[in-house]
């Protein structure tokens, strides 16, 4: 393969393989489609994976695609913004029932996230500090983020049963309750799905914050502690703005999945899921599959993905502007 | 340059194969397997037997004599009752489906407006034995009225209220023939000291609910749809229906509130099995799950559901299972031959039993009980107080909503809340607008 011969030999002129010396410049061709074709992957998944099913997904919520259609979509017949009517006028059953989703959704969402970060960054500054042991309580904590999610969430499922789960049996045992307490019907379903789902995502928070921590130079906490800073202080003044930049972009992570979680309702609560606990996404499916409309379901999945980009973009907006200011 | 040419040899490998990829999903048979000429049916079937595996041992057998006699080879998949529906919309949806499939019988006018199915018109009728083997109100279930079926009758099943024969005589009772006799057993039999109720109740199971609310219903002489199709959720007769039956756990508390988190009427029979409750309203496939849990031929009895004394006598919905073949099939003659086996009286003598169902063959027995008395009550149920659920397009609609509304009601009961008539009518309101906005 490395035989080199005939320097002076055109590069079109002849095979490839006997001008091994011959550098990229030679070959203009590959080397102008080389980017592309290394891109091509990701740029073709990325089509596959996003683009095409979210604009299939606008255009559904524009049809009137029920079960007289699924079967051959192309004959469903344009609904024009009949969809997002129904999905917007308040005062109809389907409207009112998304609306309060979305309220559900809100304040699961802010108190899941709250909880987490505050849980996570307990956790990470906790375990700074080098101590025995310390290796194992962080492989501990991230159990719930390796374990797989049908299977941790089942598992919550059988725990939060009224008459066999071990919540109330502990809770009884402890003379807390009487041991009777319905956690995945009525208004206590919340409770659990805000439980389980702080579970799951705590240990990202953690695990972020922890990586944080690490790159906050030591000798700042040496110099605040001679100038006679406390924990609380240290922590307020130094650990808190050192990790600015890693808490803009967790907290918008930890909203984003956090809003639109499936899995959690859908696993805890199989075809059950109760009026307190029907988050936004689930709410969606409900609509889509149990009523065989989907395109009222891809409108109000349009809504949802609208309502994220704004929030988003005011989010990047104004903590950008303040770091700009700053 | 030989780092160069193997990383865009390995990219350029990725992108093939990921082209391949996309290109055999469109080629890709959705029949499963149907190149060359050996013929290959996918078949879906629904739970039947007490557990997925069970209803697997069971058919396999059938599926090979059918094999053996046809040299059609049967790919057979059995699925819960939770997924099945979803299933089989994705399949519409996707165009990926089965050959043949099991579908609940009162999906069968909603499927049937998708336009999916293969209809059974004369010719696809005479393929799979005449229209005239089967009982009518059984075939009725197979789609709109005055049109060309999109379903077949296969597994014939009705409600009937089993009682515990042990119980009753404990305390001197007879079984019920009346609503009211029904809840004045089921308080004296509701004894909280040991732990042991009247009766159990699906109550977390939105198509157990929702057959209940169209069985009061029925008792008061009210529908659901008008006869455009319009849905008529409200009226008086509905609303009162649907209260009785949540009263069960409400008024009369005759049910354990737990039973509001039973999302499967297995939940509620493995009670009666167990000897937990004294009664349970389920249909006659509870019998293979009753004996599975201990509980012999014997120990209970079965009478037909009772309606309120004066009220019509309405003790079911034609209840079953129905097969399908879907449209696009790509092996229409061997579909209907495997149909035309199901539904021949052999092979619905060999699964009657284990499946616990009535026949849908005219002058068929039933076999899945020895109980004399017990195959007589269900086959009277089944034959004479059974009224078909709405064949409207809707019909699905109806059962989720209106279910759905049943779970949150008995979930409210149950956490201490109370639901007057006022709240029935406005859950159903509900229900009824969300059922306006899909069609």
């Amino acid at each position: 393969m490395s035989v080199a011969t005939q320097e002076a030999t055109p590069a079109a002129a002849k095979p490839a393989k006997k001008k091994t010396k011959r550098g990229p410049e030679h070959r203009p061709g590959l080397n102008r489609w080389l980017p592309y074709l290394l891109l091509a992957p990701a740029v073709l998944a990325e089509l596959l994976i996003h683009i095409i099913p979210m604009v299939v997904g606008i255009w559904m919520s524009f049809i009137k695609l029920t079960k007289f259609f699924i079967a051959n979509w192309s004959a469903a017949p344009s609904a024009g913004l009949n969809n997002y009517k129904v999905a917007l006028d308040f005062n109809n059953a389907v409207g009112e029932g998304l609306l309060k989703s979305f309220g559900v959704t809100v304040a699961f969402s802010l108190i899941t996230v709250a909880l987490s970060w505050v849980l996570g960054m307990a956790a990470a500054v906790a375990l700074q500090p080098p101590f025995r042991g310390r290796g194992i309580i962080r492989t501990f904590f991230l159990v719930p983020y390796a374990l797989p999610a049908y299977a941790g969430i089942l598992t919550w499922n059988f725990m939060l049963q009224r008459d066999t789960g071990a919540v109330n049996h502990v809770l009884n045992q402890l003379h807390l309750s009487d041991g009777r307490t319905f956690w995945l019907i009525g208004s206590n379903a919340l409770v659990s799905l805000i439980v389980v789902a702080t579970w799951k995502l705590w240990t990202f928070a953690f695990l972020t914050l922890m990586a944080g921590l690490q790159s906050i130079p030591g000798d700042l906490y040496e110099a605040a502690s001679v100038d006679g800073a406390g924990n609380l202080r240290q922590w307020r003044n130094i650990t808190l703005p050192s990790l600015r930049p890693v808490n803009l972009v967790l907290v918008l992570v930890l909203f984003l999945w956090t809003f639109s979680d499936f899995n959690t309702p859908y696993v805890l609560f199989g075809t059950a899921q109760p009026p307190a606990g029907d988050l936004i996404t689930f709410h969606i499916y409900n609509a889509s599959f149990l009523t065989w409309n989907f395109g009222t379901g891809a409108a109000m999945s349009v809504l949802l993905l609208i309502f994220l980009m704004i929030v988003t973009g005011a989010y990047l907006l104004v903590t950008g502007r303040r770091s700009r200011r700053a | 340059m030989r780092l160069r040419s193997l990383v865009a040899a390995v990219a350029a490998t990725a992108m093939g194969i990921s082209l391949a990829a996309c290109g055999g999903g469109d080629k890709n048979d959705s029949s499963g397997g149907g190149s060359g000429g050996d013929q290959t049916l996918t078949y879906w079937a629904s739970n039947q037997g007490t557990s997925l595996d069970n209803d697997k041992e069971v058919l396999t057998p059938v599926l090979q004599k059918f094999t053996q006699d046809t040299g059609i080879k049967v790919n057979l998949e059995v699925i819960g009752w939770n997924d099945l529906q979803t299933r089989i919309q994705t399949a519409i949806t996707s165009g990926q489906a089965p050959d043949v499939v099991n579908i609940g019988n009162t999906w069968a006018a909603s499927l049937q407006a998708t336009d999916a199915f293969l209809p059974f018109d004369g010719d696809a009728m005479g393929a799979i034995g005449g229209k005239d083997k089967f009982v009518p109100t059984a075939l009725a279930t197979g789609g709109k009225e005055g049109t060309d079926p999109t379903s077949v009758p296969l597994y014939g099943l009705a409600y009937g209220l089993y009682y515990n024969k042990a119980m009753f005589a404990a305390a001197g009772l007879q079984p019920p023939k009346t609503w009211e006799e029904m809840v004045t057993d089921a308080q004296k039999l509701t004894v909280p000291a040991k732990k042991q109720w009247g009766m159990a109740l699906a109550a977390g199971s939105y198509t157990e609910n929702v057959h209940f609310a169209f069985i009061n219903a029925a008792q008061n002489k009210a529908d659901w749809f008008d006869a455009d199709g319009k849905p008529t959720f409200t009226g008086d007769g509905n609303v009162q229906g649907v209260l009785r039956y949540l009263d069960l756990m409400q008024k009369d508390k005759v049910a354990n509130p737990s039973n509001a988190q039973y999302d499967n009427g297995t939940k509620s029979v493995n009670d009666f099995a167990t000897k937990k409750v004294a009664m349970v309203i389920n249909q006659n496939n509870a019998d293979s799950s009753i004996v599975a849990n201990g509980m012999k031929a014997g120990e209970y009895g079965v009478v037909p559901f009772p309606a309120p004394s004066g009220a019509e006598q309405v003790a079911s919905h034609v209840a079953g299972i129905n097969l399908s073949v879907f449209k696009n099939t790509k092996h229409k003659d061997a579909a209907l031959k495997f149909v035309k086996y199901m539904t021949d009286e052999a092979t619905q003598t060999t699964l009657g039993k284990p499946f616990s169902s009535l026949p849908v063959l005219k002058d068929a027995k039933p076999v899945f009980t020895t109980d004399a008395a017990e195959a007589a009550t269900f086959q009277d149920v089944y034959n004479t107080k059974s009224k078909p659920l709405p064949l409207v397009p809707a019909e699905d609609q109806f059962e989720s909503t209106v279910g759905k509304a049943m779970n949150s009601m008995f979930a409210k009961i149950a956490t201490g809340g109370t639901v007057t008539a006022d709240d029935v009518k406005a859950a159903l309101k509900t229900a009824q607008d969300q059922v306006a906005a899909g069609s």
